[in-house]
C-alpha cells in the first residue's frame, strides 16, 4: 500500500520457548493502531521489534519488519540506527526510568537534533520549547533546563512524547504511556495523542492492556494473546461483532453490568466521625465521616494520594489515628492494632494488592490459610483439613493447590489464595485494598465475581479500595470519593453515577474511559 | 561450565575436610618430628620435602588444615549467630536499637579489619580464645551488614503485615516468616565468610599474630618456611596454595548456590 | 548538598570517635596493661608503680582518653615503650614509605582495572570477559603473602631482574627505589585488580541494564555514544567510590605485603610492634590507619556527590 509505514509479514520470535508466532500487520499513515493484550501476549516483544531490536535470548525465527520501506532485519547495524534516529519513536510506559538522570530534560529530548542535523544548542532551545508548548508543559521557556527527577510523572510522560516527536517520524510507538498516570492526567496524554496523530499525519502504535483506552484511540485493534493474534479489524466491528470467544469476552466485560449483591440491612457495622490518621504529627487523612452498613459492598475510590489506602489502613488499626471516633458494631474501635484483643482482628480481614508480597514464599498454601484456622479458632488436625478443601471450593481451586508454594501459582490464584486465608478468619468485615489493580483485565473479573457470590453466601461486608470509579459501578452500594485526604462525596452508588453533587465526582467520572463510540472526540 | 566448577569445587573441599578430620590416620610422620634432612627436596624427604629442622611437610600441612578449617568454621558460626541475629532484632525493632547496632558496626567496619586485630591482639595477647573471639567479633559486622537489609526487606513485605494484623508473636516472626526467607542469603554468606575467614586467620599467622609456634595452621607454615623461598625452595608455597584451594573450592559451591537460588548480587 | 556534607562529615567523626575509644579502651581496659607490657613478668611492683607513675596510668580513666585524644591530635602519640623514642618520630618515614608503595601500585592499578572493569561489562560474556573472570576469581581466593611468593620466586630468584628483599637504599637514587619498588607493587597491583575490576563491571552492567539506556538504543543511537554519553556518566559516582575504595584496600594489602618483602612502611612497623607489644605504637598506627581509612570513605562520598545531578540539584527547582 502506499502509505504504508509499518507491516510486519509472519513474525516469529523465540526466546526459550515461542514468545511471538505469525504475527501479521500493517499500519498506514495518520492512523493509530491499537495492540491489546494481557500480561504475557508478547506486547513489549512486538514493540522491541518494530524498532528492529530484539531483547538478549531472544531469537528472530521468521518474518520480516518492514518500516517506512526498509526491511529492518536486513540492515546493518549504522544503518537500522539510522532509520531508528529518522524514521521512528517510542514511548516507554515509565517516563522516570526512561530518562536518562544525568541530563536536562531539553538536551534529552532534542538530542537527535543535535546528532543528526547538527542544530545548534540555541535553536533546540527554541525547538525544545515549542514541543513542550504544544505538549501543555508548564513554563515551556525553562522547562528543558530542568533535570528528570525535578518534574512530575505526568510531565514527563508528555516530555517524552515531545522528544518522540523530534525526528518528526513515520511512526510512534505508545508502549502502556498511561498505565502509571491518574484518570485526569490519562485523559491528557489521550487528548494529546489523538491531537498529535491528526496534526502531524504520521502512523501510531498504541499498546495497552486497557480496552476501554485502546478502543477509543485506535482506529484499528489487534487482540493478542499468548504471542499469538487472536482478531484484527477496525475498532468498531471488533467491538460491535467480535468473532472470537477470547475478544466476546474482553469487550462483555467492559460492557455488562454484573447484577448487584442484595443489600441486606442498613445497620452501620463501622461508623466514623471526624476521623483522622497518618503517620507522625502529619494527618493523610481528615474529617473523615463515613458508615459501612452491614451487608454492603462500599467502594472508596480516588485517585493516587488521595489517602484511601491510609483511610484503609487506619481502620484496620495500621495507621496512628489522630482524632474523631471509630466504633466497630456500636462499641469504641480500638486505635491501635496491638491493642486490639484477638476476636477484633478476627472479625476485621484486610487484603493487600499485590499478592506476590501478601504470601510468603516459603509457606505452602495449606499452610499460609490453615494459620488463621489454629490461630483464631484453633482448628487443626482433620478439622482443619477438612475446613481448608471447604475454602479452596470456596474460592473456586483444586484442592491440589493446598501442597504447592505460591511461586507456581498465576497472579489471580495467589489473589484467590489471599481472599481464602481471609475467610479462614471468618471474618464479618474485608478491607480490600486494589485487589484487583495488578490483575489482568478478565482475572480482574472472575475474581470480582468471586467476591460477590462470596458476598451472598455469608454475612460480609466489603470495603472496597479502587482507583478505578468505573469498575466500582458495577457491584458498589455505596461510594467514597477522596481528594487529598478527605472524603468529597459519599452517598449511595446510583445517586454517585447518575446525579453527582460534586465537581471532583464529576470530573474523575468524566475522565474515565468507557467504551461507547465517540467518548474521546467529545473530550477533544 | 558452572556445575562443572561446582562439581570440582565440591570434591576438592570434601577431599581437604576429610583430610583435616583423617590427619592422624593419614599423615605419614608426627608433625612435630624431625624425620627427614633439613630442607630436603620433595620425593628424598617425603612428598613435599621437609622444612628447616627436618619436619615433614605433607603431614604439617595435614595439620594446619585442622587448625585452619577448624578456626574458621568456629569463627564462621559463631559471627553467624551474633550477626544474624543482631540483624533480624534491627530489622524488626526499627527504632533505637537499628541505630546503635548500625553505628557501632560502622564505625568497627570504619577501621580495617586486620588492622582491627593487629590493634587488638597486641593488647589482649594472642590465644586461641583471643583470636577466635577478635575474628568473630569482626566477622559478625560484616554478616551484620549484609543480613539486615535483607532481612528489612522480608519485614517490609505485605505478608509480614498479614502475620501482625493476626497477631503473632515474635518468635512466629523471626522463625516462621523471616528466617525462610533470609535462609538463601544467609547460607551464601555464610560461605562466603568461611573462605573470608580462612584468608583472615592465615594472613594473621603469617604475620606471627595468629596460631603460635610450635603448633601451625597453613599461615604460619608459610611463615616458617618464608627464608626457604630465597633460596629457590617451594616450600612455602605448598600451604599458600592448599588455602587457595580451600578458598577456591568455597567460593565455587557459593557461586554455584547463588545463581541456584538468584540471590542479589550485592553480597560479598 | 551541605546538609549531605555536614551530615557525612558528622558520621565520619563519629566513626572516629567510636576508633579512639575502642583503640583506647583497648590498651586501658584489658588485662596486661602497658607497664607490665613494657617490664615483663619478672618486674618488681615497684618498678611497675613508678613506670605507671611515669606513663600518667594512675589517673583517672576520662582523664586519660582526653589527654590521649589531646595529644594524638597535636601529632604527639607519646613515647615507644619498645626504644623509648617519640612515637611520630618513628612513625612518620614509615608512613612516607608506605604512602609511596601505595600510591605507586594504585596509579598502576587504577586505570588497568577500571578499563579492565568496564570492557569486561561492554562485551559481557565475551572471550575477554571469561579470562577476567576466570583470573579475578584466582586473585580473589589467593592470599596475597601467595602472589608474592610466587613473584619472588619467578623474578627474583629465578630471573634474578629483582632484589628479593626490600633494603632502604641509603645511597642511590630514584633507580634504586624503583627496583626496591618494583616486586610488592607488582604484587599489590595483582592483589588490588581483581576486587576494582569485580565491582567496575558489576556497576557498569547495572547502567547498562537501566531503562534510559534501553532509549537511547531505539532511538538510534551508536553504541559508542550510548556508553561514553549515556552510560558512563552515570556510573561515574560508582567508580569514583570504587577507585577511592580501592586505594584504602591497597593500604590495608600493604601490611602483609610489606612484611612478605621486608618493606620498611607503617605495616612493617606496626606487626613488628605487635610483637614487642610496643602498644603506644600499636595504637598510633592503628588509628592512623583508621584515620587513612575514614577520610578515604568521607572522600568518596562527597566526590560521588558532586557528579550526581541528584543529589546537586534540588529536587524542585526553577
Amino acid at each position: 500500500m502506499e502509505n504504508t509505514v509499518l507491516s510486519i509479514e509472519g513474525l516469529c520470535i523465540d526466546a526459550r520457548a515461542p514468545i511471538l508466532q505469525d504475527i501479521s500487520l500493517a499500519v498506514r499513515a495518520g492512523e493509530i493502531f491499537g495492540v491489546i493484550g494481557e500480561s504475557g501476549a508478547g506486547k513489549s516483544t512486538l514493540a522491541m521489534a518494530m524498532v528492529g531490536l530484539l531483547r538478549a535470548g531472544c531469537r528472530r525465527v521468521a518474518g520480516k519488519v518492514t518500516l517506512s520501506g526498509q526491511s529492518l532485519f536486513d540492515l546493518s547495524q549504522p544503518q537500522l540506527e539510522q532509520v531508528r534516529r529518522r524514521k521512528v519513536s517510542y514511548v516507554a510506559q515509565s517516563a522516570a526510568a526512561a530518562f536518562n538522570p544525568f541530563y536536562r530534560l531539553g538536551d534529552q529530548v532534542t538530542e537527535l537534533a543535535a546528532l543528526e542535523l547538527g542544530t545548534p544548542a540555541a535553536e533546540r532551545r527554541k525547538m525544545a520549547a515549542d514541543l513542550f508548548r504544544e505538549l501543555q508543559l508548564p513554563n515551556p521557556e525553562t522547562f528543558g533546563a530542568r533535570y528528570p527527577h525535578q518534574v512530575s510523572g505526568g510531565q514527563l510522560q508528555r516530555a517524552m512524547i515531545a522528544m518522540a516527536l523530534i525526528n518528526n517520524p513515520d511512526l510512534i510507538i505508545f508502549d502502556e504511556p498511561t498505565t502509571a498516570l491518574d484518570v485526569t492526567t490519562q485523559l491528557e496524554v489521550m487528548r494529546l495523542i489523538r491531537k498529535i496523530v491528526t496534526a502531524r499525519g504520521c502512523g501510531a502504535i498504541y499498546i495497552s492492556h486497557d480496552l476501554a483506552v485502546v478502543a477509543q484511540l485506535a482506529d484499528r485493534l489487534m487482540v493478542l494473546r499468548h504471542g499469538k493474534v487472536i482478531e484484527t479489524g477496525a475498532t468498531r466491528t471488533l467491538m460491535e461483532t467480535p468473532q472470537q470467544d477470547y475478544t466476546r469476552a474482553l469487550v462483555a466485560n467492559k460492557t455488562t453490568t454484573s447484577p448487584a449483591v442484595q443489600a441486606r440491612t442498613a445497620q452501620p457495622i463501622i461508623a466514623l466521625r471526624d476521623f483522622a490518621a497518618g503517620y507522625g504529627g502529619v494527618s493523610l487523612v481528615q474529617d473523615i465521616s463515613l458508615d459501612l452498613s452491614a451487608g454492603h459492598i462500599t467502594c472508596l475510590v480516588g485517585e493516587s494520594g488521595s489517602g484511601k489506602t491510609t483511610l484503609a489502613r487506619a481502620i484496620a488499626g495500621l495507621v496512628d489515628v489522630h482524632g474523631g471516633t471509630a466504633t466497630f458494631q456500636g462499641k469504641p474501635l480500638v486505635p491501635r492494632l496491638e491493642d486490639r484483643p484477638r476476636d477484633a482482628r478476627r472479625r476485621m480481614q484486610y487484603i493487600h494488592q499485590l499478592p506476590d508480597l501478601a504470601l510468603n514464599p516459603r509457606q505452602t498454601v495449606r499452610e499460609a490459610i490453615g494459620r488463621p484456622l489454629a490461630f483464631f479458632a484453633g482448628v487443626t488436625g482433620a478439622a482443619a483439613e477438612a475446613r481448608l478443601r471447604q475454602l479452596m471450593r470456596d474460592v473456586e481451586l483444586p484442592e491440589e493447590f493446598l501442597d504447592r508454594y505460591p511461586g507456581s501459582l498465576s497472579g489471580g490464584q495467589k489473589q484467590r489464595i489471599c481472599i481464602a486465608r481471609a475467610l479462614a478468619a471468618d471474618p464479618e468485615v474485608l478491607i480490600c485494598d486494589e485487589v484487583t489493580s495488578a490483575l489482568d483485565p478478565l482475572v480482574e473479573e472472575s475474581v470480582i465475581q468471586l467476591l460477590l457470590r462470596l458476598m451472598q453466601q455469608r454475612p460480609l461486608t466489603l470495603l472496597f479500595i479502587t482507583h478505578n470509579l468505573g469498575l466500582t459501578r458495577r457491584f458498589a452500594h455505596e461510594v467514597a470519593v477522596m481528594q487529598a485526604g478527605r472524603i468529597v462525596e459519599f452517598a449511595p452508588a446510583e445517586t454517585i453515577f447518575a446525579a453527582p453533587r460534586e465537581a471532583y465526582t464529576r470530573t474523575l467520572l468524566d475522565a474515565t474511559p468507557v467504551m461507547e463510540r465517540g467518548w474521546l472526540e467529545a473530550r477533544l | 561450565m558452572r556445575n562443572l566448577g561446582f562439581l570440582l569445587s565440591l570434591a576438592a573441599f570434601a577431599v581437604l575436610i576429610l583430610a583435616a578430620l583423617l590427619a592422624p590416620l593419614i599423615a605419614p610422620y608426627l608433625p612435630s618430628e624431625p624425620v627427614h634432612a633439613p630442607y630436603a627436596a620433595p620425593g628424598d624427604g617425603g612428598l613435599l620435602g621437609a622444612d628447616s629442622l627436618g619436619r615433614d611437610m605433607f603431614s604439617r600441612i595435614l595439620y594446619g588444615l585442622r587448625y585452619t578449617l577448624g578456626i574458621s568454621l568456629t569463627v564462621a558460626v559463631l559471627a553467624a549467630c551474633a550477626g544474624v541475629s543482631l540483624a533480624f532484632l534491627a530489622a524488626f525493632r526499627r527504632g533505637w536499637t537499628d541505630i546503635l547496632l548500625g553505628r557501632l558496626v560502622d564505625a568497627i567496619m570504619s577501621v580495617p579489619q586486620i588492622i582491627f586485630a593487629l590493634v587488638v591482639l597486641a593488647v589482649a595477647g594472642v590465644s586461641l580464645t583471643t583470636l577466635i573471639l577478635t575474628m568473630a567479633v569482626l566477622e559478625a559486622t560484616l554478616f551484620y551488614r549484609v543480613i539486615r537489609p535483607v532481612a528489612a526487606d522480608i519485614v517490609a513485605m505485605d505478608y509480614v503485615e498479614v502475620a501482625r494484623l493476626r497477631g503473632e508473636g515474635l518468635g512466629w516472626y523471626l522463625r516462621r516468616e523471616i528466617l525462610p526467607n533470609a535462609a538463601p542469603t544467609l547460607i551464601a554468606e555464610f560461605g562466603i565468610r568461611i573462605a573470608y575467614a580462612v584468608l583472615f586467620i592465615s594472613g594473621l599467622s603469617f604475620l606471627g599474630v595468629g596460631v603460635q609456634p610450635p603448633a601451625a595452621d597453613l599461615g604460619g607454615l608459610v611463615r616458617e618456611n618464608a627464608l626457604a623461598i630465597s633460596v629457590g625452595q617451594l616450600s612455602p608455597l605448598a600451604p599458600a596454595a592448599c588455602i587457595a584451594l580451600i578458598t577456591l573450592s568455597v567460593n565455587g559451591i557459593v557461586d554455584w548456590f547463588i545463581h541456584k537460588y538468584s540471590i542479589r548480587a550485592e553480597l560479598g | 548538598m551541605r546538609d549531605f556534607i555536614v551530615s557525612r562529615g558528622i558520621s565520619g567523626a563519629v566513626s572516629l570517635f567510636i576508633v579512639t575509644l575502642l583503640v583506647f579502651a583497648g590498651t586501658a581496659l584489658l588485662p596486661g596493661d602497658a607497664a607490665s607490657a613494657l617490664l615483663g613478668q619478672n618486674a618488681t611492683p615497684e618498678a611497675l608503680e613508678a613506670i605507671r607513675r611515669n606513663l600518667g596510668l594512675d589517673q583517672p580513666l576520662i582523664w586519660r582518653y582526653l589527654a590521649w585524644v589531646g595529644h594524638a591530635a597535636q601529632g604527639d602519640f607519646g613515647q615507644s615503650l619498645a626504644s623509648g623514642r617519640p612515637v611520630a618520630e618513628v612513625l612518620l618515614p614509615r608512613l612516607g614509605n608506605s604512602l609511596l608503595l601505595a600510591s605507586v601500585a594504585a596509579v598502576l592499578l587504577l586505570p588497568f582495572a577500571i578499563g579492565g572493569g568496564i570492557a569486561a561489562a561492554i562485551w559481557q560474556d565475551s572471550w575477554f570477559d571469561r579470562v577476567l573472570g576466570f583470573t579475578s576469581m584466582l586473585f580473589l581466593a589467593m592470599p596475597a603473602f601467595l602472589v608474592g611468593y610466587i613473584l619472588i620466586y619467578v623474578l627474583a630468584v629465578r630471573l634474578g631482574w629483582f632484589p628479593s628483599m626490600s633494603v632502604a637504599p641509603l645511597f642511590g637514587g630514584a633507580s634504586a627505589w624503583a627496583k626496591i619498588l618494583a616486586l610488592p607493587v607488582i604484587s599489590l597491583v595483582i592483589i588490588g585488580q581483581a576486587h576494582t575490576m569485580k565491582l567496575t563491571r558489576t556497576a557498569i552492567l547495572a547502567v547498562l541494564a537501566t531503562d534510559y539506556v534501553l532509549m537511547a538504543e531505539v532511538k538510534g543511537i551508536s553504541r559508542r555514544r550510548i556508553i561514553l554519553r549515556h552510560a558512563l556518566p552515570n556510573a561515574l559516582s560508582a567508580i569514583l567510590s570504587i577507585s577511592i575504595l580501592t586505594v584504602a584496600y591497597l593500604i590495608v594489602d600493604v601490611v602483609v605485603i610489606e612484611i612478605v618483602f621486608s618493606y620498611p612502611g607503617l605495616g612493617k612497623l606496626m606487626v613488628d610492634s605487635v610483637a614487642y607489644r610496643d602498644l603506644t605504637v600499636v595504637q598510633a598506627c592503628g588509628l592512623l590507619f583508621a584515620l587513612i581509612f575514614i577520610g578515604m570513605n568521607f572522600l568518596a562520598d562527597l566526590l560521588a556527590l558532586l557528579v550526581n545531578p541528584r543529589q546537586r540539584v534540588p529536587a524542585r527547582g526553577a
